[in-house]
């Protein structure tokens, strides 16, 4: 089968090009070390960022690596630094961008580069193994209920398109590379706090978010809240309410003494709650699987 | 699985840490629009308030305007919202709330900014702004953290508020408590503010602190501890539908412009203190309206 991609230049049939010369600076290298080659290619009407990347894969570079899918800001694969700004390469307009300077697209700067604009963020996918399940208490016989102010609440998080974006530009693992061993991240915090506000979960996940998932070491500088592309509010309705719910749980003294004096349960352990993370229930299931 | 036990000092995440990253040097800021603006009109913004802040809470003078009563038909009761309550014997008898006595030359402002003050600095938004401007931590997004790409330097390590004194910031609700006190303060002292030598009455100084009670009251409901404590605890808005109501029909809209408020407040502040001072100082004359 022959690959299309290192076709000649052939501007598609529905654009026209108006005369104006793009330059592109695209970071090209692998984990061992790059540079910004610039590329120059002539201007199309309409286009977004990922189209030209893609037009300079189709004519000077067939292989410059560049990760996508659904070029409708959905699937969160596109994610890069368009001139130092982490955001989706499908849904940044080239018109929105100055010409004239060279456009650079650089790699996700928090994660390690596969190649060129590719980064491999399976840290991510390894602290979601660590995040505690839903967990529903037991079915009523007449099902689960709930009412509509509840469930709205949580759609705001159900938005995550797991781009990554609010990850790559915490400072706390973008600039300090060692805090990727404890802490867990914005789009993580987002996870938690929509279980945390779940009416039918039945775990308390706060002390696990202080000392597992790390959240004091975000401090509410809010750069998640601005590059999100679904415009979660990530800092004002994940983060402090979680924040709040620790301070509940671990720093309130007249919560602690109203705990004692009604005899109130104290706040689930992390090390309870960590029973109920995916990582958990694989290493459970491995090790039945040993056993038979 | 050894992440999974024992949290005390639990596993790490399973990542290379320290390994080749590839792509462009980390020192380099690739951002080319005016990031350090905001931060550093932010930064000046905040010196400016301490500065004109820490004058006026030294001054000790010149923060009450008010005439004896019936007198005249100037203000009786203006006072400067840094100087309220006034707790000490040297307070004008109007505005004097009493239970401290003589305290010599110590300005009564000091005795009772560490609350408003307290509330501020543990403020989420302010956090914030001084972590960008003052500890360029980070300076703007995307930008590194000052420090951060020397390895081996003080800076390049972050626990953010996980240790003292940073994890201090967690009291942040106490203050808010006090805070609504204070404002109930400023409010008192608002409606304070109707009182003339001859009786009741209107002048721009009554306006002025009206606004300033109103903002504060914006500025201290649109809290996110106050967010937290009204409903946001709450895994089930259905069934506390009093604290669901509060919450999302006042709380969260003025949470949504704390930001706004938390400016606008702070400035005003300013602004009524300066009035009070131009005024006690014969410099002003305090229109009335009515
Ligand atoms: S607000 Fe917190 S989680 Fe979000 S980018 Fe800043 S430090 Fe990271
Ligand atoms: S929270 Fe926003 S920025 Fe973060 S992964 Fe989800 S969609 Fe992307
Ligand atoms: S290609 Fe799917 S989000 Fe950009
Ligand atoms: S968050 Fe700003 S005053 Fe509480």
């Amino acid at each position: 089968m022959a690959i299309d991609t290192a076709a000649p230049a052939s501007a598609p049939e529905t654009s026209t090009t108006d005369g104006r010369e793009l330059r592109m600076r695209l970071w090209r290298g692998d984990a061992s070390g790059g540079e910004f080659v610039e590329y120059r290619v002539p201007a199309q009407e309409g286009e977004v960022v990922l189209d030209v990347v893609h037009r300079i894969q189709a004519t000077e570079a067939p292989d410059l690596a560049v990760r996508w899918n659904c070029k409708a800001g959905k699937c969160g694969s596109c994610s890069a630094e368009i001139n130092g700004r982490p955001r989706l390469m499908c849904m940044t307009r080239m018109s929105a961008l100055p010409t004239e300077e060279p456009i650079t697209v650089s790699p996700m700067r928090a994660f390690p580069v596969m190649r060129d604009l590719v980064t491999d963020v399976s840290y991510n996918y390894e602290v979601a193994k660590l995040i505690p399940n839903f967990t529903p208490g037991p079915k009523p016989p007449e099902g689960y209920r709930m009412q509509q102010v509840d469930v709205e609440r949580g759609q705001e998080f159900r938005k995550c398109i797991e781009c990554f974006l609010c990850q790559n530009v915490c400072h706390v693992i973008r600039d300090h590379e060692e805090n990727k061993e404890h802490y867990a991240g914005p789009r993580f915090f987002v996870r938690l706090a929509e279980l945390e506000m779940h009416p039918l979960d039945t775990l308390d996940r706060r002390a696990y978010v202080r000392e597992r998932m790390g959240i004091g070491y975000c401090n509410i500088t809010k750069c998640c809240t601005e590059v999100c592309p679904e415009d979660i509010h990530i800092t004002d309705n994940a983060i402090i309410p979680l924040k709040e719910r620790v301070v509940d749980s671990r720093y309130d003294p007249v919560a602690w003494l109203g705990r004692k004096i009604l005899s109130r349960p104290d706040p689930m352990s992390a090390s309870e709650a960590a029973k109920h993370t995916g990582a958990a229930r694989a290493a459970e299931r491995a090790a039945k699987t040993k056993e038979s | 699985m050894s992440v999974l036990q024992g949290t005390a000092s639990p596993a790490p995440i399973p990542v290379e840490i320290g390994g080749v990253r590839g792509g462009p040097p980390r020192s380099e800021v690739l951002r080319r629009d005016l990031w350090w603006v905001q931060p550093l009109i932010t930064g000046l913004g905040l010196l400016g308030f301490v500065a004109y802040g820490t004058w006026t809470a030294f001054r000790g003078d010149y923060y009450f305007a008010g005439t004896i009563s019936g007198v005249s038909h100037l203000p009786s009761h203006y006072l400067s919202p840094f100087y309220s309550p006034c707790l000490v014997s040297s307070c004008p008898t109007a505005v004097r709330w009493g239970p401290i006595g003589n305290v010599g030359a110590i300005s009564p402002a000091l005795l009772i900014l560490i609350f408003p003050m307290g509330f501020r600095v543990t403020c989420y938004y302010y956090r914030k702004t001084y972590y960008r401007s003052f500890w360029a931590s980070p300076p703007a997004c995307a930008v590194a953290d000052v420090g951060s790409t020397k390895s081996g330097g003080v800076r390049s390590r972050y626990t953010g508020e996980t240790r003292f004194p940073l994890v201090l910031q967690n009291i942040h609700r106490y203050f808010w408590y006090f805070a609504v006190v204070f404002a109930g303060l400023l409010t008192w002292d608002a409606i304070q503010a109707f009182q003339f030598g001859s009786g009741w009455g209107m002048g721009l100084g009554t306006l002025i602190f009206i606004l300033n009670a109103v903002l504060i009251w914006a500025y201290t409901l649109g809290c996110h501890a106050c967010r937290h404590i009204c409903g946001g605890s709450l895994r089930k808005f259905s069934s506390s539908p009093t604290r669901f109501k509060i919450w999302s029909k006042i709380v969260t809209p003025l949470n949504a412009h704390h930001q706004l408020f938390a400016w606008l407040s702070l400035i005003w502040i300013a602004c009524t203190d300066l009035y009070v001072y131009l005024v006690a100082m014969g410099t002003i004359h305090d229109p009335r309206f009515f």
